[in-house]
């Protein structure tokens, strides 16, 4: 059955890579990202779940990973969030793939420099 | 909760007194204990952040410190039960003799926190350098650290929040507290309260590594007499006052 899925999923995989399919989205300024972006499809929780335990924990700070980083590139240029629609980059992938986030739940969506701009 | 243990008090002295030897000239150093560490790198034992607030500067009718807190952290600056708040300005009146005293109470950032003691998810937690935070990602909202923690320096997050501060995470069904502005002070800046309080003049909130012989902070705590709060339950805050 796990056989089974995974060939299944290779087998949808390139059509989504190859934006044939899948959520438009508005990527924001997009440009070089810190991974490969079939790599970072799969795996930047892991790596923002790992990146937190060590900024927040152990006060590392810098790392190439930050979810603060995801939202400066990404956020829509329309509302500098990377919510709002089905178009914004997080929200749109995930209501695309069902699944639930808690990020913003507690972090802010919004570009940095703008959101300090409007304190 | 150990009791102070000497030997291992005159080790860390010595220790201390060797990395001062460190020194190439005067005032140059191998490397500095202070702000700035390298990107990517730890927070270290070797620091351990204190503040020591001057009783006799601190005024009542000033809040700046309260203002700024809440400015750089996204607090509302609401004084109901239900509202956050890291800094409450406290004032205290000796009833034998009329003398009345005005100081922030924050959290104390213990050596040996009683928040840390109870937190049952590991969420509440000190870090190498003496700062004491809510991991708010295991953080489950019992509200046991708050219980615990005798100067009642924990706010407990009842409402939905929306643009919080990007360094500064915030959510409803956790708790919180002062961070020493944890997220300024890895950039080499100093805490909120600390910069507001100087820039009235009053200069009341003294911030350093109590782990510098040389620092300033230890300096004066050297030289004048200055007390933790409740000390008497042994916890070697990181906060003290002098002219209480």
């Amino acid at each position: 059955m796990k056989t089974f899925l995974f060939v299944l999923l290779l087998a949808v995989m390139p059509a989504w890579a190859g934006g044939s399919s899948g959520p438009k989205l508005d990527i924001g300024k997009g440009g070089q990202c810190v991974e490969a972006p079939e790599f970072m499809r799969r795996n930047h929780m892991e790596i923002l779940q790992h990146q937190r335990d060590e900024t927040l924990r152990k006060g590392m700070r810098g790392s190439k990973y930050s979810l603060v980083g995801c939202i400066d590139c990404h956020a829509s240029s329309k509302n500098n969030s990377v919510l709002g629609s089905n178009e914004n980059f997080c929200q749109g992938c995930h209501a695309y793939a069902g699944v639930r986030m808690d990020c913003f739940e507690c972090h802010s969506s919004k570009r940095k420099t703008v959101a300090e701009a409007g304190k | 909760m150990n009791a102070e243990n000497p030997d291992r008090r005159k080790f860390l002295g010595k220790t201390s007194a060797v990395v001062a030897g460190l020194a190439i000239a005067p005032g140059v150093f191998l490397y500095t204990t202070a702000h700035g560490r390298a990107p990517g790198e730890a927070a270290s034992g070797k620091v351990r952040w204190g503040m020591l607030v001057d009783t006799t500067r601190c005024s009542s009718d000033c809040k700046e410190c309260v203002v700024a807190c809440n400015k750089e952290n996204g607090l509302s600056g609401g004084t109901k039960a239900t509202d956050p708040q890291w800094i409450r300005k406290v004032e205290l009146t000796d009833k034998k003799n009329g003398r009345k005293l005005s100081l922030p109470v924050m959290c104390q950032h213990c050596e040996h926190p009683p928040c840390v003691d109870v937190c049952p998810t590991n969420a509440s937690f000190r870090r190498a350098d003496g700062i004491v935070l809510v991991d708010r990602h295991r953080c489950i909202g019992c509200r046991y650290c708050m219980m615990a923690c005798p100067y009642k320096a924990r706010s407990f997050v009842h409402e939905t929040l929306t643009d919080q501060n990007p360094d500064v995470p915030r959510g409803k069904g956790t708790v919180e507290a002062c961070t020493l502005c944890v997220h300024r002070l890895d950039r080499g800046e100093l805490p909120a309260c600390v910069e507001a309080c100087a820039k009235t003049g009053r200069r009341a909130i003294l911030f350093g590594d109590l782990n510098d012989p040389e620092s300033e902070i230890s300096k004066r705590i050297r030289t004048v007499a200055s007390v933790q709060l409740r000390a008497d339950l042994m916890l070697n805050t990181g906060v003290r006052y002098e002219g209480m």
